[in-house]
């Protein structure tokens, strides 16, 4: 079996600034992407090539950082250095901006949908996570606010079917959630990482957590029923890929579809790695399928796979450019 | 990132002052225009005269940042840079290393990966301060601050004495 990794487009998406984060809507039609520049782009195909279908400018006054779509694909929120996150809806063809969600002291670094639509996950450098709920009527409202982390809080990611929240932090840990009494707190904290952790993902069925850190290596947790038999969480680390990364791994994206694992490193580089169908659940072994060491001109900030689409991978990066690419296994 | 202090006497009131290296004399390959020249350590040394935030002095004056505390791998499209704070506890260092991280992200190609931290053993909290600098998030955001880009400003102005 030979994999490779080939470039279908790559696209000017955020001239004369970075490319933070790179999104797939639900669907898989749309691409959204965010930068330095304060604007938020969606991408869609016209035939054979992907063109900016949208430009929401006026909704944050500093770098948007990230982006997020609900899970029916007609909202998506956007995170900003402004301390705000903004609420879009789809409308036809348009966004228009629906609310602006206040109350972070400073810059924040991420918001997440949960997979049931309901609740809303942002994460900030004033190291709190704050879980907000959003009603019929379109109204958000904060109910928790958890300060688990020391540090900047860098990214907030959701299970894929139970109502559970991670985050990683400047502070090198990883927090996990879990609502108790209407209140969210933290049940479990993951050590490991010997700096700080940028980004975390499920894998499809929500049995294993990968995280990737500056400290240059990628590792793969897995949840176990505690010791004592009580209801608390117990992760351990089962797998680290080291010494594939020259310098910090920013982004990390499991496919749904196929289980393949893409990192993105300051390296300039896109790896893809896949698991070793033989190993123990315990002790997963990941090998290098495929990579790009020179996937952009700078700093790879982000990573996503099509959820539809098997294979279809989006990228973006400091040069200010958005790359598509398809990963493929040849028999 | 840093909290400026309004408060009027000098952290380091008699700093010990440094001579200053002298012009640097051309090559033949480096006065041929058709030869590409390679960035080196003594290049990104001179991008350095950076003024002090407390004095009417630059780093190179201060010891702050010397040239062979500067390491360059043009091919390889790294370079490194570890400055010596005047005095241990000094809470201008975040403000300094980020000056010359930033003086470094404005003067060079974008191919090339900075790294700015303290010279090891010379700061009480040399690794707080080097994880904020090697932080590109929080670098971005620091300047995104129109006060503190305006302080890293003046440490990067050219001085007219």
């Amino acid at each position: 079996m030979k994999e490779s990794l080939s470039l279908v487009q790559r696209l000017s998406a955020h001239p004369d600034s970075r490319c933070w984060f790179v999104s797939w809507s639900p669907n898989g039609t749309l691409l959204a992407s965010c930068g330095g520049d304060k604007a938020v782009r969606i991408w869609g195909r016209e035939g054979d090539s992907w063109i900016c279908k949208n430009v929401l400018q006026d909704g944050h006054q500093r770098t948007v950082r990230k982006v997020a779509w609900s899970p029916c694909g007609n909202y998506l929120a956007s995170a900003s250095f402004d301390a705000t996150t903004c609420i879009w809806k789809k409308k036809n063809d348009d966004f228009e901006s629906l609310t602006v969600l206040e109350g972070h002291e400073n810059e924040v670094k991420c918001v997440a949908w949960a997979p049931s639509g309901n609740l809303l996950a942002t994460c900030s450098r004033d190291k709190s996570v704050w879980v907000w709920e959003v009603d019929e009527e379109d109204e958000y409202e904060c109910v928790t606010v958890v300060n688990s982390h020391t540090q900047d809080v860098k990214h907030v990611v959701w299970h894929p079917n139970q109502e559970l929240l991670a985050s990683a932090s400047y502070d090198n840990n990883i927090c996990i959630y879990k609502e108790e009494d209407d209140d969210w707190e933290c049940r479990a904290t993951l050590h490991g990482h010997t700096s700080t952790v940028w980004s975390l993902c499920f894998d499809a069925t929500g049995q294993r957590l990968a995280s990737c850190s500056d400290d240059r290596t990628v590792k793969i947790w897995k949840e176990y029923p505690n010791e004592s038999g009580q209801g608390d969480l117990s992760w351990k680390c089962v797998c680290t890929l080291s010494g594939f990364h020259g310098r910090t791994v920013y982004d990390i994206a499991w496919c749904r579809l196929t289980g393949a694992l893409v990192t993105a490193c300051g390296d300039d580089g896109v790896r893809v790695f896949k698991e070793d169908e033989t190993a123990s659940p315990d002790e997963p072994v990941f090998s290098l399928a495929a990579q790009v060491t020179k996937a952009h001109s700078q700093d790879v900030n982000c990573v996503a796979w099509n959820p539809k689409e098997a294979g279809l991978l989006a990228s973006c990066s400091d040069d200010g450019e958005i790359a598509i690419w398809r990963f493929q296994e040849e028999n | 990132f840093i909290k400026m202090s309004g408060g009027a006497r000098l952290e380091n009131a008699n700093p010990v002052i440094f001579q200053r290296s002298g012009e640097r004399l051309l090559t033949a390959s480096e006065e041929d225009e058709d030869v590409h020249d390679p960035i080196d350590d003594r290049e990104i040394f001179d991008i350095l005269s950076i003024n002090d935030p407390e004095h009417p002095l630059s780093l190179e004056e201060l010891n702050v940042v010397e040239q062979i505390r500067v390491q360059v791998d043009d091919a390889g499209n790294t370079v490194g840079v570890e400055f010596t704070p005047t005095i241990p506890h000094c809470s201008m260092a975040t403000l300094i290393g980020l000056s010359i991280k930033v003086k470094l992200l404005r003067s060079l190609p974008d191919r090339f990966k900075i790294d700015v931290h303290i010279t090891p053993g010379t700061h009480a909290s040399e690794e707080a301060v080097n994880k904020q600098l090697a932080d590109k998030e929080r670098v971005a955001a620091a300047l995104e601050n129109s006060s503190l880009l305006e302080v890293v400003n003046q440490c990067l102005s050219t001085r007219t004495i």
